[in-house]
């Protein structure tokens, strides 16, 4: 690996082309931009893709905002079309039709991964291909309007999950992703957003490329339409998930689960929660008790997240 | 240019075979940065070159040669601010308009 | 030499596959499809091929694997039937506007519901609009022999487009028949290897393939799909004549037999045309009446005025259908052909019937009575049932 320096990293060429249609502070090309930094100088890469918002705004033909070999293929088959991709690199190597080394990194959304791709997901990281899947989180269906998914937060009003006067927004809990795919016991899982540095963002996509076999990395990457905040507060959203533990930063290396970052003080939920149009409903007064409950989820997982971590 | 060979004017015949695209990075040729309607305006003096600003931009919009970065990207920025928010120094403005 | 062999279908195609030596195959099982990836993973197991096979999780996934791994440069199939097919569906469309040179062996076998694993062919009958060319198969030396013309086919710089290979579940892919095969060496020069343009790990160009393509492109696109279709008529008839001179077997969009001076004809798809030709060969023995058969080998292109211009002279002709499409006026076999008789200004008589659905047996005696049917509609004018299941039990 890499040691980060900050500045050499962030001189490295950029592999994302500007001109994609992604809307104004959208936080998911500064992930896939955190994610693509983290290939070294001179690799090669095939980028796959999930339909999506990344997908429908970054290849909008005949343009294209990659440096790199892309290919999307449809909305739940990121995983197996990228496996494909890695097998037929696998054998035109083997048969010396092909000679440079490639690195495959696939993006979802969290729609084409936790939901609708699940099962794409789940084939070929079980199957072990040489490939980075890469969820950028934002815990809707932001492409189609922002319907609800298991990535979903509770209570979070979307529109297929309204806040009305018979309803608190969606009634679920998030499912958690990362540690599912964990358990498909690959060699590594990371869990991350951006941190003022994006050093926690920069390793562990570097970890995830450069270990061989399969490696899922999920990044928490804000909608400002979908979550009703001012687009300049990304940074300040994202600070607010991972000091309320909203987000815990951590990573599983070879079964070994570990904690990337622990906040000195913990915040109270609200401080996430507060800025967010989809949770406005849970600041009125008689909502009080929602907010318990959320307060309530966070700190379970966190819990036995430390308990993964420490063990 | 990609733009002069296929274009919404194109016949049949020139739409590449399987929709291809054969070269990298044609999105450059798409100025998103029509879209602003609040721009950010870099204050050279204040700027401390601590690059703080360059990971965050959604649009690769703030160029970096040799660990320095440079002006905008008018071309592409879509005036989100999230840059002035994180810069430490104050050295990155929004003004209204383009 | 050839060499003589016993083989199912499914064991010819996987024999095919494993003397072509392709890139990559994903795969799921399904009956009666399940035995082609089977023998190709043991052909794996025992170092005789160095394809690499993805034992994926789903059909859908066996058709975005094979799509991956062809845009990426490598020679890419896959096997299914039935259900399997129906969850490729959407994938089917984006390998076709895609142009990848993709082979699938399919073996027919009808669409749940109910659940039913035997021949008909309203698996492929549905996919028939996805832009895939498609090739149906007789016997097991057919759907083997089509299956080496496949990727020639695809990959031709003026077709690039995915190829069907299809035969009869169980009928075809189990039976086993008396089979000529080619020689390993022959097979290899005539398939050769691939050699993409345009390809994902080409270390010279970078390429992305499935854009979103707004109104202005889409059209365009499509207008791009139907040239290469076009282009395959050509191509089909030349890869046919290159194989015949290796093999001496001769192929074209379909089988002309005893149609030269029929009064009477079928048209068919698939193995069933074997229970006819036999129906053909009593009727003409026992009564002199001349009737023949117009077997469709290629359906995708459909081959619409040299189906006319076979069918010119016959008086009365029976389209038959092994799927129905609900549209309570036939089968898609049956709409096609009257179409490309309507259009040549046929004087035949008309009738579609429905037959063979779920692996529903069709006996020589069926034929004997179509073909009988078909006289009394000749001589009368008047046609009694348009649109009738074949072997349906009445009150």
């Amino acid at each position: 690996m890499e040691t980060y320096n900050f500045k050499e990293i962030m001189n490295k060429p950029e592999r994302l082309a500007p001109g994609h249609r992604m809307c104004a502070g959208c936080g998911g090309t500064v992930a896939v931009r955190g994610v693509l930094r983290a290939l070294h100088e001179g690799d090669k890469a095939v980028v796959g893709n999930a339909t999506g918002c990344l997908e429908v705004s970054s290849f909008m033909y005949p343009y294209t905002a990659y440096e790199d070999s892309y290919i999307h293929n449809a909305f739940e088959n990121a995983g197996a079309t990228l496996s494909g991709v890695e097998t037929a690199y696998r054998v035109l190597k083997k048969k010396g039709k092909v000679k440079e080394d490639y690195k495959f990194i696939t993006f979802g959304g969290d729609g084409g991964t936790y939901d609708i791709g699940f099962q794409s997901l789940s084939g070929a990281m079980e199957r072990g291909h040489d490939m980075v899947y890469v969820c950028y989180d934002n815990g809707a269906y932001m492409n189609t309007g922002t319907q609800r998914s298991s990535a979903t937060p509770q209570f979070a009003d979307t529109t297929t999950t309204p806040a009305g006067k018979a309803s608190n927004g969606k009634v679920q809990i998030r499912k958690d992703l990362a540690a599912i795919m964990a358990e498909h016991h690959i060699p590594y899982v990371g869990q991350t957003t951006f941190t003022n540095n994006f050093k926690d963002l920069h390793t562990k996509a570097e970890k995830a490329i450069y270990t061989p076999g399969a490696a899922f990395l999920n990044i928490l990457a804000p909608c400002p339409r979908g979550w009703g905040y001012e687009p300049s507060d990304l940074m300040d959203i994202c600070k607010a998930a991972v000091d309320t533990c909203y987000w815990p930063l951590y990573e599983v290396v070879d079964g070994k689960w570990i904690l990337s970052y622990e906040p000195k003080a913990k915040l109270p939920i609200e401080d996430f929660l507060r800025s967010q149009r989809r949770f406005r409903h849970l600041f009125k007064p008689e909502n009080e008790e929602l907010i318990a409950a959320f307060q309530k989820e966070v700190d379970r997982r966190w819990e036995e997240l430390q308990i993964k971590c420490n063990r | 240019m990609i733009s002069e060979r296929i274009n919404e004017n194109s016949p049949w015949q020139d739409i590449t075979e399987g929709n291809k695209i054969f070269e990298a990075a044609t999105s450059r040729e798409f100025c998103t940065g029509e879209w602003r309607t609040s721009t950010p305006v870099w204050n050279q003096e204040k700027c401390k070159q601590c690059l703080l600003c360059t990971p965050v931009c959604p649009d690769s919009s703030i160029p970096v040669n040799d660990q320095k970065r440079k002006d905008f990207d008018y071309d592409h920025c879509k005036g989100c601010g999230i840059c002035a928010k994180v810069c430490p120094f104050g050295a990155i403005t929004m003004k209204e308009g383009k | 030499m050839a060499v003589r062999e016993r083989l199912s279908g499914n064991e010819a195609v996987a024999y095919a596959i494993k003397q072509i030596n392709p890139d990559v195959m994903p795969a799921f099982p399904i009956t009666p499809s399940t035995e082609i990836p089977q023998y190709v993973a043991n052909y794996i197991a025992n170092g005789e091929i160095d394809t690499e096979f993805i034992p994926v999780e789903s059909e859908h996934s066996s058709m975005s694997a094979t799509v991956g791994a062809s845009a990426a440069g490598a020679r890419a199939l896959t096997a299914t039937s039935s259900c399997g097919l129906a969850l490729m569906w959407e994938e089917l469309y984006v390998a076709a506007s895609n142009r990848l040179p993709i082979v699938l062996a399919l073996v027919n076998r009808a669409l749940s519901g109910p659940i039913n694993i035997n021949a008909d062919h309203s698996d492929s009958m549905g996919a028939r609009d996805s832009g895939w060319i498609q090739i149906y198969a007789e016997s097991n030396q057919e759907a083997y022999d089509n299956f080496l013309q496949a990727f020639p086919i695809a990959e031709h710089k003026d077709v690039m487009l995915p190829v069907m290979i299809c035969q009869d579940g169980f009928i075809t892919s189990h039976g086993v028949e008396n089979i000529l095969l080619v020689e390993d060496n022959l097979v290899k020069e005539f398939v050769g290897e691939r050699d993409p343009k345009h390809y994902l790990l080409n270390p010279n160009e970078t390429l992305a393939v499935g854009p979103y393509a707004v109104s202005y492109y889409y059209m365009e696109t499509k207008r791009g799909q139907r040239e290469a279709m076009i282009n395959a008529r050509k191509v089909i008839l030349e890869v046919a004549e290159r194989f015949q001179a290796m093999t001496g077997r001769q192929y074209g969009f379909f089988e002309s037999y005893r149609l030269e001076d029929a009064d009477y004809a079928v048209v068919i798809i698939g193995s069933a045309a074997g229970t006819c030709k036999a129906a053909i060969e009593q009727i003409r023995n026992t009564t002199g009446k001349k009737v023949g058969l117009l077997k469709i080998r290629v359906f995708r292109p459909f081959p619409e005025e040299e189906i006319a211009a076979a069918l010119a002279h016959v008086k009365a002709v029976a389209i038959l259908d092994r799927s129905e499409m609900f549209s309570a006026t036939g089968g898609p076999l049956g709409a096609e052909v009257r179409a490309a008789l309507y259009q040549a200004k046929g004087k035949a008589e008309t009738v579609n019937y429905l037959y063979g659905l779920g692996g529903r047996d069709i006996t020589v005696e069926d034929f004997c009575q179509v073909y009988a049917n078909l006289e009394k509609i000749a001589e009368t004018q008047q046609i009694t049932d348009m649109y009738e299941y074949i072997g349906l039990r009445r009150r």
